[in-house]
């Protein structure tokens, strides 16, 4: 199985650590994982604001660049997201198939559902928040969404569960928008900031000292708001992957 | 870069104390749909057999209006049919004429705010008298509704006292729900008992049975048919079911959608003038219905069943207000009504989507809302109201993301824009800086460390 690993834009220059992590956490699982320089953006800030089609050379890039792997899997779940459900229209306006969007995943989907991880992983010994991202529950069912009536479930929770030391605590509406939302954080600048204190106050009711997410977008968002207004508290804030790995 | 929607949000959310209630109000009628749906093992089959039904409804609507007005007909009603606002509007007045009817008595009707029913009503010397709480409350301060199904709710009781005040004469100072509740009735029961019409809206019209279906919690759709001598029903043209069967898995959903009850108080059934009155006549409307459901993207906004669900559970609306949405009716419904009623006038409302997708996961009858949104928003260039800003912004971004090595040049130095002094990077240049404090780069972007940790890993193997 031969995996290739997409950074996505803002986590290569703002969260390095994230993709170094889910780096080292896959070599570390045995995998054969390789990161093909000359990575950019997936195209989804472009098309949130309306255009979408402003990303096709992107998604061309993104389909040469990772056709010949049996699975390319990123650190962000919206990223991940966009890729798997508007690359296929995407490029097929353009005559091209795109085999590999069907096969990108998340790391949490990946290593919970094709790796099915079941071994101790890391040592995090503290009270950690999870933080349920819009895209990763209602577009790739990390979790069951809470206006669903199904059994419920939390794929992101399974994986933290096999960290040593770890207390996982959610916040009340534990699966509700940040705020963030691409451009709309540019457009929607009083409501993105509403949502994002709020979001934020919630997680820090809980009493942890780390909130966590498959998205480093939202953690983004969350703490640039927390710090704007001090409310911070010395929370931190770390990437899903970054647990998983600590200590390898 | 801001949008109607985005500078209306921006003083709904001066007063906090305000938008915190607001919030706190709306997530309330959310955890109540939560709470009755949960219970329901067979919830998720209902929302999927809705939306067929609507679907086949839908796509063979002609079939179905023609079956319902000819039921309706049979039944000894009489059918009208609208074309657009004006028209029904015009159709309206022409029947109250017809019967001397000087005072007409209203149950909740969107369509009739839609066409702007009572305004037209009002300036051709007839007295409309809305009967729903809420609406009437509204009425007597001359406001519109900031809800569909709750459309008074932005107000508190003490709003509500101040305005019962002033034009009820109710007790000064007395702002008990329970006292106010008993003035409104006292009141409205003088309007019931001498208007000339009853007018109500309809959640479904029935094709086999000509049924006009009301839910209401509070009786006013039966009062306003009750006394009146003459019955106006009006019913927009995608409201119709097939039969009692179809009708049954829409009740069920229904009043759990929108708040939280398993079924509302009155549903109502009304099939012909009751024995003594004079006459019952049903509007159909079209008003672009028909136009939209032929736009291949959009039609299926039009499987709504007006519950509200999507309203409660948005959180844009939440933090925003009914009133921050320039289309008459807010949320994600009201994004995208606005947008197939007149994109060009309505196009400020986009923005408010984080595209969080929790409408469409509530949405009764499984409409892809967020999706629809997404998909407007592609649209907005093709129509001439893209942001020209936003523009430029997605051409530098596509300029730079599709360019490898511009962008590997430039990130490379983004730690830079650390050492940039405070009141550069965290000023209004920089919309991010509004809500956030700047980010701090690392040194070196995930694409360079990995070089280096590979070169060292490649080492560390020849060294062994």
């Amino acid at each position: 199985m031969k995996v290739g690993l997409f950074i996505p834009c803002y986590v290569d220059v703002v969260y390095p650590n994230v993709g170094m992590a889910c780096y080292k956490l896959l070599r570390h699982l045995g995998i054969d994982v390789e990161y093909p320089q000359g990575q950019t953006c997936c195209g989804q800030p472009m098309a949130n604001a309306g255009f979408e089609k402003k990303g096709a050379k992107l998604a061309r890039n993104y389909k040469d660049m990772f056709e010949g792997y049996d699975y390319v899997v990123a650190p962000s779940v919206s990223c991940t997201a966009f890729i798997r459900l508007h690359y296929p229209s995407l490029l097929k306006e353009e005559g091209h198939a795109c085999n590999i969007a069907a096969n990108t995943m998340d790391m949490v989907e990946f290593l919970h559902d094709v790796v099915k991880v079941d071994k101790p992983l890391g040592c995090f010994p503290h009270k950690v928040s999870l933080h349920n991202s819009c895209h990763g529950v209602r577009e790739l069912g990390l979790s069951s969404p809470s206006e669903i009536v199904e059994p419920k479930f939390n794929k992101i929770k399974d994986l933290l569960s096999l960290v040593e030391g770890i207390e996982i605590v959610e916040p009340e509406r534990d699966d509700e928008c940040c705020g963030f939302g691409g451009m709309f954080s540019i457009e929607e600048l009083a409501v993105s900031k509403q949502m994002g204190e709020r979001k934020f106050l919630r997680h820090k009711a809980t009493g942890a000292r780390y909130i966590t997410g498959a998205d480093c977008s939202c953690l983004m968002h969350m703490a640039g708001v927390a710090a704007k207004e001090n409310i911070d508290g010395g929370i931190e804030f770390r990437h899903v992957v970054e647990i998983l790995a600590s200590g390898l | 870069m801001s949008t109607s929607h985005s500078k209306a949000a921006m003083r709904f959310l001066e007063d906090q104390n305000y938008a915190d209630w607001h919030d706190k109000t709306f997530w309330g009628v959310r955890t109540k749909r939560d709470a009755m749906v949960h219970s329901l093992e067979e919830w998720e089959r209902l929302r999927e057999k809705a939306s067929q039904i609507k679907r086949h409804t839908l796509t063979n609507i002609d079939t179905y209006l023609r079956r319902f007005a000819d039921a309706a007909e049979k039944n000894g009603t009489i059918v009208h049919w609208a074309k657009d606002a004006d028209e029904f509007n015009k159709i309206v007045l022409g029947i109250l004429r017809d019967h001397d009817a000087k005072k007409l008595v209203k149950s909740k009707s969107m369509l009739t705010e839609e066409c702007e029913l009572n305004p037209y009503l009002e300036a051709n010397g007839i007295t409309v008298v809305e009967t729903d709480l809420g609406e009437r409350i509204l009425q007597l301060d001359d406001q519109k509704p900031s809800h569909i199904v709750m459309p008074a709710t932005h107000l508190s009781h003490d709003d509500v006292g101040e305005i019962f005040e002033r034009e009820i004469n109710t007790e000064k100072g007395n702002h008990d729900p329970t006292y106010l509740t008993y003035e409104a009735r006292l009141s409205l029961r003088d309007e019931f008992l001498t208007a000339d019409a009853g007018m109500t809206g309809a959640n479904f019209g029935v094709a086999e049975t000509g049924d006009i279906v009301v839910c209401t919690n509070e009786g006013n759709a039966d009062m306003s048919t009750s006394i009146p001598r003459l019955q106006i029903s009006a019913i927009g043209l995608e409201k119709i079911v097939p039969d009692y069967e179809a009708l049954s898995v829409f009740v069920r959903l229904l009043a759990r959608s929108a708040t939280g009850q398993p079924s509302t108080v009155y549903t109502s059934h009304f099939r012909k003038a009751r024995p003594g009155a004079d006459q019952m006549h049903i509007v159909i409307v079209d008003n672009g219905r028909s136009k939209w459901l032929a736009d291949p993207e959009h039609w299926e906004t039009l499987k709504c069943i007006r519950c509200g669900s999507c309203m409660n559970t948005c959180p844009v609306y939440r933090w925003s207000g009914g009133y921050s949405y320039s289309y008459f009716i807010p949320g994600p419904l009201g994004i995208n009504l606005g947008m197939l009623r007149d994109p060009r006038k309505y196009s400020g409302n986009v923005s408010a989507c984080t595209l969080c997708l929790s409408c469409q996961s509530t949405c009764p009858v499984k409409i892809n809302l967020g999706e629809q949104v997404y998909i407007w928003r592609q649209q907005l260039e093709s129509l001439g109201v893209a942001n020209k800003e936003k523009k430029r912004m997605c051409d530098s971004m596509a300029a730079l993301f599709g360019n490898p090595s511009l962008y590997n040049n430039l990130t490379a130095s983004a730690f830079m824009l650390n050492s940039m002094p405070g009141f550069l990077v965290n000023s209004g240049i920089n919309p991010w800086a509004y809500g956030h404090k700047m980010m701090k780069f690392p040194k070196q972007p995930f694409h360079k460390l990995i070089r280096k940790y590979q070169k060292n890993e490649r080492n560390e193997d020849e060294d062994v």
